[in-house]
């Protein structure tokens, strides 16, 4: 059976990202398994710019951001395989993989390293109403036919959700020669990057309906339009509301979902809220040596963070394969707990035995927030306590920790991250959720 | 000129032209899909029911018990997923018990053998998740699922197998009886038959109308589903039914086959044959009764809906005989609920009728079995390895969600009766089917179908007709 | 005196930002909540321009498609002849990130280049 140190489960932005790291901080057998033909991920398929400015304090497009990074694994050697599926993990990290050239085969690993990133939402999880017929598509799956296959999937587009991708393909459809009609989205506020709004539709004078939903599909072989309503604050439709687009085309990008069938298979503990899985300050799930990172631990707005992340756990995941990890038993594992207002944290748990001077928690807060505080607890104490102008779901929010600061409270059991109001003005924007 | 034409290549249709199949007869399968298996036998609870519901000395009640024996046999024969996994009626009201007994008592009148009623721990021990409101069940053993697209594929591929012709993209506008049979016009030309067999599903009276001055009347009544994740298909083992009311047999919740959970239907009598769309009010019923019966149901999992029309007819039977002032016209008609169990002893029944009109001689070199499509995941890794080595394509993953290879893709375009479409490669293999709703695969199947088929990608479609899945080039517009 | 309203992008506040323009000058920006909201507005009302991507044919490529960019940003109003420039072109595999694939896109004195690489088939 082949062995590696460390095998990382995907070659996108985070398996990349951890491969170099690891292989920089001393190991020599990595080896990335990518079900795709080739290196890069989702990236491909990105073709817009605006990626890696905290990276490279450049903007680059998402195949000159993975390139930068492939480049490293060439260079640095590491062994990967493409159009190769990975099975199954078994909790000793024996990974079971397939492809056409070595049929199913095992590798045995020491550490492994998860980095499947995420998939959409499909029509079926919103359980819109209506035919069923062609034309409907998720905006990634009309990214990758319009970017990389070079395909229109229709001409007239009407698009429910306003998660970054649907902007973005907003954007390419109109400049392939597509007409944008509408874009609606359910929540009263958007859950993508305002400057997505501005730059994808406001630039070429799509309307962004707010606060709005598809309620009806037309057309029994080819969608042939969709009837879209307002919503009320508990998201059901205002009778009367009702307008009816003509459209041939329907995107969808109302969500993204971490891809965990193997990690939940393998026995990993998952995060209900983020569908990843649990991890402490070192990226490492409830298996010792299983790490996760990118997509598949949480879902990321901006590929800088999931580089960083991933770093991170290649770097944690080779200090436990060199034994180097600090031993079981030392230092205290705290808790980590999301509350007002704050959905939740990554990582879940921290240990100041294992940490390094300072960690990164990231989160994501549930609603709109304008001039409020993120406060961190440890216990009863507040000990960060830091004015936002503004917080919104789409955008991750981050606190940084100290080992220094936690280890002055040697009996600590819980740090808590939440959102607190000014007294005076601060504002929630709405009770939907 | 045919000896028989049967209109319809639903189940019913590819059960018939099966059992005709073993007999002497050049036969033709008529359909105005691109595929079999495109109208109710699609979109149904995928129940093989026991028999205990329909009214006693019905067709209806006849045939489902001996469809139901004969199911198991069929699906090795033919080799098709069906598991007994058995059935609840569940009874949440003392006050409603005697409803109870009186469906065990009309099962045992049936011949259904095994029921039983279960008292409230019973039930529970056996079914935990069943609402704390249970207070009895009718337990009926033999009842089953079935994955109603293999079962139709498995009959048509078989009929064709055994010499029966499939015309697609055929509808049938007009039949005229001429001195000897029928003549039928289509949007494909004329076709003629000296016996037509009427399986044409909600369409079925517009057929039998044609030819007979005794009019039938088939109301589409449309049934919303919602089907959730494997990671919820344990959620009960057995299917859950509420005690029937007026409209049919409510909200069911059951495994199915393949391991997911499917709850549904509505039912809702609607004008449109062809009116096959979920509305909203429906499937927040699905949602809203199917948690009557079983609890902690995770919505959250749903992937997705989807609405079958069942064919009612006003008499509320299946109609299945030789319509009176139409000699060789034999109607196959209202076949609802319980049809897919029903069919194979539907295809018995009538393929004996016109055996003993026709005189028909049994088929020295009738193929009584059929292999389905490959799959990679029963085989032992040493087998799997053995046939990835002779054919790659076993080793490429193009689904992910449900693990499906290139190579059986390339099966369900390559056999008798091949896929045509996306949604014909979904039926058949399930690529597509799973949780990402064919959001990653459908690109990648998209090729496969057209390099196999050798068509233009612009031409592959979703499910025939004018369902194209990509319109043109970048930029071609501009 | 003209008046444009912008939303600012520079962060989740999405200021809403009122331009007041008099002979094409910028005499006042509101609205906005930091110094970057000005630069933009000023930016945006007198000389807005964007960076494009899209995408080419490829012939003879393990790719159908290569994705491009305009190597800098060009003005907005130059998107639309932007990519009907690039409706003709194709370009033969290989092609290497970075390669100039149109010189001067309609006439914006900009290169589109590669943004990808594509082997040969």
């Amino acid at each position: 059976m082949n062995k590696y140190d460390i095998v990382i489960i995907g070659g996108g932005p985070a398996g990349l990202a951890a491969a170099i790291s690891a292989k920089k901080n001393g190991i020599d057998r990595v080896l990335i398994l990518e079900r795709d033909k080739e290196l890069g991920g989702i990236l491909n398929q990105c073709i817009h710019n605006g990626f890696g400015l905290h990276t490279f304090q450049e903007e680059l497009t998402g195949p000159e951001y993975a390139e930068r990074f492939i480049s490293q694994v060439k260079e640095l050697d590491i062994d990967y395989k493409l159009n190769t599926m990975v099975m199954e993990i078994d909790r000793e990290k024996k990974v079971t993989a397939m492809n056409r050239e070595d049929g199913l085969f095992d590798v045995q690993a020491k550490a492994v390293i998860l980095a499947m990133g995420c998939r959409e939402r499909a029509r079926g999880a919103l359980n819109i109403p209506g035919f069923r017929p062609a034309g409907i598509y998720s905006a990634g799956t009309a990214q990758r036919l319009v970017n990389m296959e070079g395909y229109m999937p229709g001409r007239e587009v009407v698009i429910l959700g306003s998660g970054d991708i649907g902007l973005i393909m907003a954007r390419r459809m109109t400049l392939e020669g597509a007409k944008v009609k509408v874009a609606a989205e359910l929540m009263p506020y958007s859950g993508g990057l305002k400057r997505n709004i501005v730059q994808c539709l406001d630039d070429y004078g799509i309307p962004l309906k707010l606060s709005h939903t598809v309620i009806d599909i037309k057309g029994k072989e080819r969608v042939e339009g969709v009837t879209l309503a307002e919503v009320d604050g508990k998201g059901k439709p205002i009778p009367g509301t009702e307008e009816f687009y003509s459209c041939d085309t329907l995107l969808l990008s109302v969500g993204l979902i971490p891809e965990n069938e193997i990690s939940g298979n393998m026995g990993v503990e998952m995060n209900p809220v983020t569908s990843g899985p649990k991890v402490n300050e070192s990226f490492e799930t409830n298996i010792k040596g299983v790490f996760a990172c990118g997509n598949v631990l949480h879902v990321h707005d901006l590929v800088d963070f999931v580089s960083q992340e991933a770093a991170a756990a290649g770097k944690n995941a080779a200090a436990y394969v060199k034994k180097e990890h600090t031993e079981d038993g030392a230092g205290r594992e705290i808790s980590l707990i999301p509350a007002e207002g704050v959905r939740y944290t990554v990582p879940s748990t921290v240990n100041a035995a294992r940490m390094d001077e300072k960690l990164t928690v990231r989160f994501r807060v549930g609603n709109v927030y304008k001039n409020c505080y993120v406060s961190v607890y440890f216990g009863e104490e507040r000990v960060i306590h830091r004015k936002r102008q503004v917080m919104a779901p789409g955008e991750m929010e981050e606190v940084n920790l100290s080992r220094a600061q936690i280890l002055q409270y040697p009996n600590l059991e819980n740090i808590t991250v939440k959102v607190e109001e000014d007294e005076t003005n601060g504002s929630k924007e709405s009770d939907l959720h | 000129m045919y000896d028989i034409i049967i209109i319809g290549a639903g189940v019913s249709g590819a059960g018939i032209a099966r059992e005709l199949s073993r007999y002497q007869a050049k036969i033709c399968v008529i359909e105005k899909e691109e595929d079999v298996c495109c109208g109710t036998s699609k979109a149904n609870s995928a129940i093989v029911h026991a028999g205990y519901d329909a009214a006693p000395g019905s067709l209806k009640a006849k045939l489902n018990v001996r469809g139901n024996q004969m199911m198991e046999n069929l699906s090795k024969e033919l080799d098709f997923a069906f598991q007994r996994n058995g059935s609840l009626v569940i009874c949440r009201d003392e006050e409603e018990l005697p409803a109870l007994q009186t469906l065990y008592e009309r099962g045992l009148t049936n011949k259904v053998s095994g029921l039983c009623i279960w008292n409230r721990e019973e039930a529970l021990a056996m079914e935990p998740n069943l609402t704390d409101d249970v207070c009895a069940a009718l337990y009926a053993p033999t009842a089953g699922i079935v994955c109603p697209f293999e079962l139709n594929i498995a009959l048509a591929e078989n009929a064709y197998m055994n010499g029966v012709e499939f015309k697609f993209d055929t509808t049938v506008k007009e039949i005229k009886k001429r001195e000897e049979g029928y003549e039928l016009h289509t949007d494909k030309g004329v076709f003629r038959a000296k016996y037509v067999v009427n399986a044409a599903g909600v369409y079925a009276d517009e057929m039998h109308n044609m030819v007979s001055e005794r009019k039938i009347h088939i109301t589409p009544r449309r049934g919303d589903y919602c089907l959730l994740d494997k990671s919820a298909g344990s959620h009960v083992k057995r299917t859950i039914f509420a005690l029937p009311g007026r409209l049919g047999k409510g909200i069911l919740v059951t495994p199915t086959v393949h391991g997911n959970l499917l709850i549904g239907p509505t039912a809702m009598d609607v004008e449109d044959k062809e009116g096959v769309n979920t509305t909203r009010e429906g499937l927040e019923q699905v949602l809203d009764k199917a948690g009557l019966n079983v609890k902690n149901l995770p919505m959250r999992q749903v992937i997705t809906s989807f609405a079958g029309l069942r064919a009612h007819e006003d008499g509320d039977d299946f109609i299945i005989e030789e319509v009176e002032d139409a000699k060789g016209f034999i109607d196959c008609a209202g076949i609802e609920s319980p049809g897919i169990a029903s069919c194979p002893a539907i295809g018995e029944m009538v393929a004996q009728m016109i055996r003993d009109k026709m005189g028909l001689q049994e088929k020295k070199d009738f193929i009584p079995t059929r292999k389905g499509i490959l799959k990679p995941d029963t085989l032992s890794r040493e087998e799997r390895n053995a046939l990835i080595q002779k054919n790659p394509a076993y080793g490429s993953i193009v689904c992910r969600c449900e693990m499906i290879t290139e190579g059986e893709i390339m099966d369900a375009i390559r056999r008798p009766l091949g896929a045509k479409s996306l949604d014909g490669i979904k039926r058949r293999t399930r690529a597509g089917m799973g949780r990402c709703q064919s959001g990653f695969c459908s690109p990648r199947v998209m090729e496969i179908l057209a390099g196999e088929r050798k068509i233009s990608t612009f031409d592959v479609t979703k499910c025939g007709g004018e369902s194209q899945i990509v319109v043109g080039n970048n930029k071609d517009i501009l | 005196m003209e008046v444009k309203n912008l939303t600012c992008i520079n962060c989740p506040m999405g200021c809403p930002l009122t331009v007041e323009i008099e002979a094409g000058q910028v005499v006042r920006v509101s609205g906005n909540t930091c110094k970057r909201g000005d630069v933009y507005a000023r930016k945006e009302v007198t000389n807005p321009t964007r960076i494009v991507t899209s995408t080419v044919r490829v012939m003879h490529g393990k790719l159908d498609v290569v994705s491009v960019k305009t190597k800098e940003d060009i003005p907005k109003e130059k998107i639309f002849a932007c990519v009907r420039a690039l409706k003709s072109v194709q370009v033969e595999a290989p092609i290497h990130m970075g390669d100039v694939i149109v010189k001067n896109i309609a006439d914006t004195g900009v290169d589109v280049t590669a943004t990808k690489n594509v082997e040969r088939q």
